[in-house]
């Protein structure tokens, strides 16, 4: 194959022109609030979030349960989610959606190619993340950390709060992992959801559309989108985390 | 205190995604990746949700997929290019009321080099087997897409078998991007006029053979089968399949692409017989 050092660096420039247009119509957009783009940022933004949020009380509550707690067979349950964080979002949305489908067990929902379908796929996807970082922040913290809790007089349920206090920072780092896997996700969205204009399109599905039509700067634009939509979350959440504890 | 505002922020979000749910009638439209990416479909869809009150969800996947979707009872209508696998769908009962609504043909791209020689040659078949006597790098979708489908069709005429071929590789995705990959590669593919004028502004791929009769690229409109399938929006299949041959409809479909491209992308052809249909 020949090597030509101008083909090389001409193509260079092609690539930056294109990051550049992309930059350039992401900017357009979003100053002028293209209302397309609007609508399937806060479509993410809706989707990823209750997602993330139901995720996150499922995963707390019962991370937190199996790590305070002694039974046998303890350890295949704690491996079995650690391999859930591992499951891939599009055999994930695969099962969703047979599920869903009008003939299968599901079907009378009616709700395959909805939002809610794919809220519900990626609560799927998000739940094991946080909680098996729930499980390894909690089983973290010193034994003896209970015991003193509870012989300063706290009910069992405070001590479970004040521990989860305790864990702020593993535990929000648990929160941004699965907010962090589902509003990238898009296997499971498309499948699910159907990147229906208007109607469940988001961020994602949009970028897989615009680059399969080869509207290269249209994708990246959307792209960078994310990227800001997905930076101005976790800088909420990690300034929850970070937050000193009034002492 | 703070659970409090969390809970009732994500209370406001939920509640606004279930704003997002749709009306009761809703169809479900499976069909191509071609149909959808040509924008045709952005164009009609609004038309006929306004004129219906239908909520039509389009679900663009390969003709494939859209006939097993179909053979399962999860689509209410299709609008689908692969006309044997379709003629073998309505036979099993499947679909019902199967009718043409418009044509474009397929061509055959690749760069500019052709090292094949195939630029100009009339019949698409030879062009083929002059491509594997060269070896030349050949992409094809792999997906049992219509074009897919077009593909194998004129493999047969040429009397070769490309399968496990070193420059014979399946890529299994859509049209513009396996259009890309060709690029990228320089290779050839057969792709639909429709798909390359849109992307052909940042491509790089020459069209080197078209015009051949067995290029003709034929959508059909296709109800999914009630009594196979109870569950299935039989009125609102019914409904968008006639939305589809209307006049008014034909008449967008004929004019459709012309500012931005230059040339129609489809050619429409309701109340025609298939074997009528030509340049």
């Amino acid at each position: 194959m020949k090597f030509d050092i101008f083909e090389l660096v001409g193509n260079q420039e092609k690539v930056m022109d294109l990051i550049l247009e992309g930059i350039k119509k992401a900017f357009y957009l979003l100053i002028t609030f293209d209302p397309e783009v609007m609508k399937i940022t806060l479509l993410s933004l809706q989707v990823s979030g209750t997602a993330t949020f139901v995720s996150l009380l499922i995963g707390i509550s019962i991370g937190v349960t199996i790590a305070l707690s002694k039974f046998p067979g303890k350890r295949i349950v704690v491996s079995l989610i650690n391999t859930g964080m591992a499951l891939p979002p599009v055999v994930v949305g695969l099962f969703v959606t047979i599920f869903l489908w009008r003939n299968g067990p599901l079907g009378f929902f009616g709700i395959l190619y909805t939002p809610t379908a794919m809220i519900m796929a990626q609560t799927v996807i998000a739940t094991p993340i946080v909680m098996g970082i729930t499980l390894a922040a909690i089983q973290q913290l010193p034994q003896k950390l209970r015991l003193q809790i509870l012989s300063l007089g706290a009910t069992r349920l405070q001590m479970v709060w004040i521990l989860i206090k305790e864990a702020k920072l593993p535990l929000l780092a648990a929160v941004m992992a699965g907010f962090g896997g589902v509003i990238s996700e898009v296997g499971a969205s498309i499948m699910v959801g159907g990147n229906i204009k208007g109607y469940s399109r988001v961020l994602t599905t949009a970028t897989v559309m615009e680059t399969s039509r080869g509207n290269f700067d249209i994708a990246i634009a959307l792209g960078i989108i994310l990227l800001l939509l997905a930076y101005f979350i976790n800088l909420i959440l990690t300034q929850i985390q970070q937050r000193e504890r009034p002492r | 205190m703070r659970i409090t505002i969390w809970g009732a922020l994500s209370l406001l979000f939920f509640l606004g995604l279930t704003s997002a749910q749709p009306q009761p009638k809703t169809i479900i439209l499976a069909t191509t990746t071609s149909t959808q990416d040509s924008g045709l479909l952005d164009v009609l869809i609004p038309i006929f949700e306004k004129k219906t009150g239908y909520f039509v969800k389009t679900i663009a996947v390969g003709s494939g997929q859209a006939m097993a979707m179909g053979q399962k009872g999860e689509a209410d209508v299709l609008l689908v290019h692969s006309p044997a696998a379709e003629k073998k769908f309505v036979a099993e009962g499947y679909g019902i009321n199967r009718r043409i609504i418009m044509h474009n043909d397929y061509i055959v791209v690749g760069s500019s080099e052709d090292p094949a020689k195939i630029k100009g040659m009339k019949s698409s078949s030879e062009s083929f087997k002059k491509i594997a006597a060269t070896k030349t790098l050949f992409m094809s979708r792999g997906d049992n897409s219509g074009t897919h489908a077009k593909e194998k069709v004129i493999w047969k005429a040429a009397g070769i078998n490309p399968e496990g071929q070193r420059w014979y590789q399946q890529t299994g995705l859509g049209m513009g991007q396996t259009l890309n990959v060709t690029a990228e590669k320089k290779g050839y593919t057969l792709t639909d006029r429709g798909t390359y004028l849109a992307l052909k502004k940042n491509l790089g791929l020459d069209i080197l053979v078209e015009g051949d009769a067995i290029l003709l690229n034929i959508y059909h409109v296709i109800e999914a089968n009630p009594t196979k399938w109870p569950k299935v929006n039989a009125a609102g299949g019914k409904a968008f399949a006639d939305f589809m041959v209307s006049k008014e409809t034909q008449e967008i479909i004929r004019t459709f692409g012309v500012d931005k491209f230059g040339s129609p992308l489809f050619f429409p052809d309701a109340g025609k017989k298939e074997e009528e249909l030509g340049k």
